[in-house]
């Protein structure tokens, strides 16, 4: 019986370690080097130079279209119902046309948002999405340009990717077992989300910091200022969604915590790296996309497009970036498309009329804020 | 410094591993050797360049003197003095010194004819270092990743380490590790607790032998591992501390570059409950 036990012992273990050994992601030198800090503070970027090097293909900017004709006569002149980018000439209309065919759905083609009996028609709830998320990505690159997307910019493929819904897209988190008669009361933790790096930490984080632009300055803060409590301070388990939503930032970016951060201080602007300011920017920048452009398409999007408790897809640091601490490599994707480096066309922003009736109506489209 | 009657028949001759007779001496209780010789000799070189280092710095406070390591530009090559170069020669030294501490406890082991055990330990112990300065930024391809010597510094490196892999507390090894070492304590704790109760009996008692020893744990857990038994236990847990400690920062960067905690992805992808 002993025996029988350590043979089944030793099996086990034997078949965990391989298991392990196997499949958990081991790597191995040479390694690619970047340092983030000064000599001797550990301040560096973690990878493979074979990572990299894969991180680096995964990423690249798809190549631009050939520049249209100049001159001609304007898209508007020339199409019916062109609300944002009437302004540009009919040929260079169509290039981004074809261009963003090719980023946003490049196996459905025109038809993805055009009824092609008549393309003016705004029946399709793509199109309509299409022409919100257009004054988006001018919005990005004009209002975020001086101090997130700078000369990079963005187009549609930052996101896209080939593909009609973004890959890294977030919905408010259920948690496990919802709707399943049984509560779960496991405070949104504890379930190894892979949002949250597997780790413990609570997954429902997006929705705290990433979803509102009047989410508190101080929402993310939680380490205190003083030597010795001088007020009540906040409860560790805001702790652990700044943990958590710092390990998804780190995560969406391909980096890790020193990237930004010289953790003997985390909250020290003095001891960071400038690249912690992006990253401030940045989760303003989301917070501003999804309350003033992702939030307002819920009547817009149809119901399977939206989340399991019925909000609508959402940013984070992820959607843009795949894993790249600068998106597409850093390549100036706008530079070859200027009308979409903004400002917003078109403030005043009918929704477009369905050809049919639609199930839901379409919710009029809040007007961008206004440039100072 | 007086001598112990007895103590002169262990001040033997011989076994020396290098330099014959000519370091075979003691100076007061002190066996010396050619190993003694080389100790000093890194330990004062070393010691001066931290001085030195320290005096290039900013600063005399104690807790703020940082002899840092290269810029990671360097790679495995020799930095600039000011700019790393004395890290490199302060850890040559530093390696220096405590091998040959090491080799200077076999030699009094070989005077003495008794094993090698205590210069084995102290080995495990420059085995960790060694991983943590020289094999670990020979992997990763910089000096630049070993840490810096400094009181505040070397924690801020422990610090930023850690947090290169987002939470370091998931490394398997690093859990192997703070086990061996709280299991270290806790072994000490009650060896010495028990050494202590049975020679401290109530007034009026005589003192109690292993056999009580033995038997308090029998009566308590069922099992006493006995009085040498207690002893390799020790030795055990004390090196496998050091021993994983190595290992768990040796994988973290070299052999796994994402967060921890997504190693443990393998167990929650077990095609059992997958």
């Amino acid at each position: 019986m002993r025996t029988l036990l350590a043979v089944a012992g030793a099996v086990a273990a034997l078949f965990l370690t391989i298991a392990m050994l196997g499949t958990a992601g081991w790597t191995r030198p040479p390694m690619a080097q970047q340092q983030t800090g000064f000599r001797g503070t550990a301040m560096d970027v973690i990878e493979t130079r074979a990572n990299k090097a894969a991180k680096i293909e995964a990423n690249q900017a798809p190549a631009p279209a050939d520049p249209a004709e100049p001159g001609g006569d304007k898209a508007s002149a020339v199409y019916q119902n062109v609300k944002v980018l009437g302004d540009l000439s009919a040929d260079n209309f169509n290039r981004l046309m074809a261009s963003m065919t090719e980023w946003v759905a490049p196996e459905q083609g025109c038809t993805y948002c055009h009824n092609t009996e008549n393309m003016a028609d705004d029946s399709l709830y793509q199109k309509r999405v299409a022409r919100r998320m257009l004054q988006m990505v001018q919005h990005i690159n004009s209002t975020w340009k001086e101090n997130h997307v700078h000369e990079a910019g963005v187009t549609c493929y930052t996101c896209h990717r080939g593909q009609p819904v973004p890959k890294n897209i977030w919905f408010e988190n259920p948690g496990p077992n919802a709707g399943h008669g049984v509560i779960p009361r496991n405070n949104g933790q504890n379930v190894a989300s892979p949002q949250v790096g597997l780790t413990s930490l609570p997954y429902g984080v997006y929705a705290a910091f990433y979803a509102h632009k009047n989410t508190p300055e101080d929402a993310i803060r939680v380490n205190a200022t003083s030597a010795l409590p001088e007020t009540k301070g906040k409860p560790i388990q805001d702790a652990e969604k700044t943990f958590a939503i710092m390990i998804s930032m780190a995560q969406s970016l391909g980096v890790n915590c020193t990237f930004c951060h010289n953790t003997r201080s985390v909250a020290d602007w003095s001891t960071s790296t400038p690249n912690r300011v992006a990253a401030w920017h940045g989760i303003r920048m989301v917070r501003d996309l999804n309350e003033d452009y992702m939030l307002p398409l819920s009547e817009t999007l149809p119901p399977n497009r939206h989340g399991p408790l019925g909000d609508v897809p959402k940013m984070n640091c992820a959607t843009c970036h795949n894993g790249a601490n600068k998106p597409l490599n850093g390549a100036h994707v706008v530079e070859t498309y200027p009308e979409l480096a903004g400002p917003v066309a078109s403030a005043d922003m009918p929704a477009g009329v369905p050809a049919q009736p639609a199930a839901t109506p379409d919710p009029a489209m809040p007007a961008p804020a206004p440039k100072p | 410094m007086a001598m112990l009657s007895f103590e002169k028949k262990y001040r033997v001759r011989g076994g020396t591993l290098v330099g014959g007779d000519l370091f075979d001496f003691w100076v007061g209780p002190f066996y010396v050797g050619f190993f003694g010789v080389t100790t000093l000799f890194f330990s004062a070189l070393g010691t001066a360049l931290i001085i030195y280092g320290a005096a290039l710095g900013p600063t005399w406070n104690i807790w703020q003197i940082n002899i840092a390591p290269p810029d990671i530009k360097y790679g495995l090559a020799l930095a600039p003095l000011k700019e790393g170069g004395l890290w490199q020669i302060i850890t040559f030294c530093a390696i220096g010194a405590f091998s040959s501490w090491a080799l200077r406890e076999v030699e009094i082991c070989r005077k003495l004819g008794i094993g090698y055990h205590v210069p084995f330990a102290f080995a495990v112990a420059i085995f960790a270092y060694v991983v943590l300065v020289v094999v670990r930024p020979f992997l990763m391809g910089a000096w630049g990743y070993g840490f810096p010597y400094g009181i505040l510094s070397h924690l801020d490196w422990v610090s930023n380490t850690g947090y290169q892999y987002l939470h370091f507390h998931y490394n398997p090894a690093h859990m192997l590790a703070v086990t061996f070492f709280f299991t270290t304590t806790l072994a000490l704790a009650m060896h010495g607790g028990l050494i202590l109760s049975a020679t401290n009996p109530a007034k009026g008692e005589t003192v109690k032998s292993p056999e009580h020893e033995d038997t308090f744990f029998r009566d308590t857990i069922g099992y006493s591992i006995g009085t040498l038994g207690i002893h390799r236990l020790g030795l055990f847990l004390a090196l496998s501390a050091g021993f994983w400690s190595a290992v768990c920062i040796v994988i973290s960067g070299p052999f796994w570059t994402q967060g921890w905690p997504e190693w443990w992805g393998w167990w929650l992808n077990l095609p059992v409950w997958r």
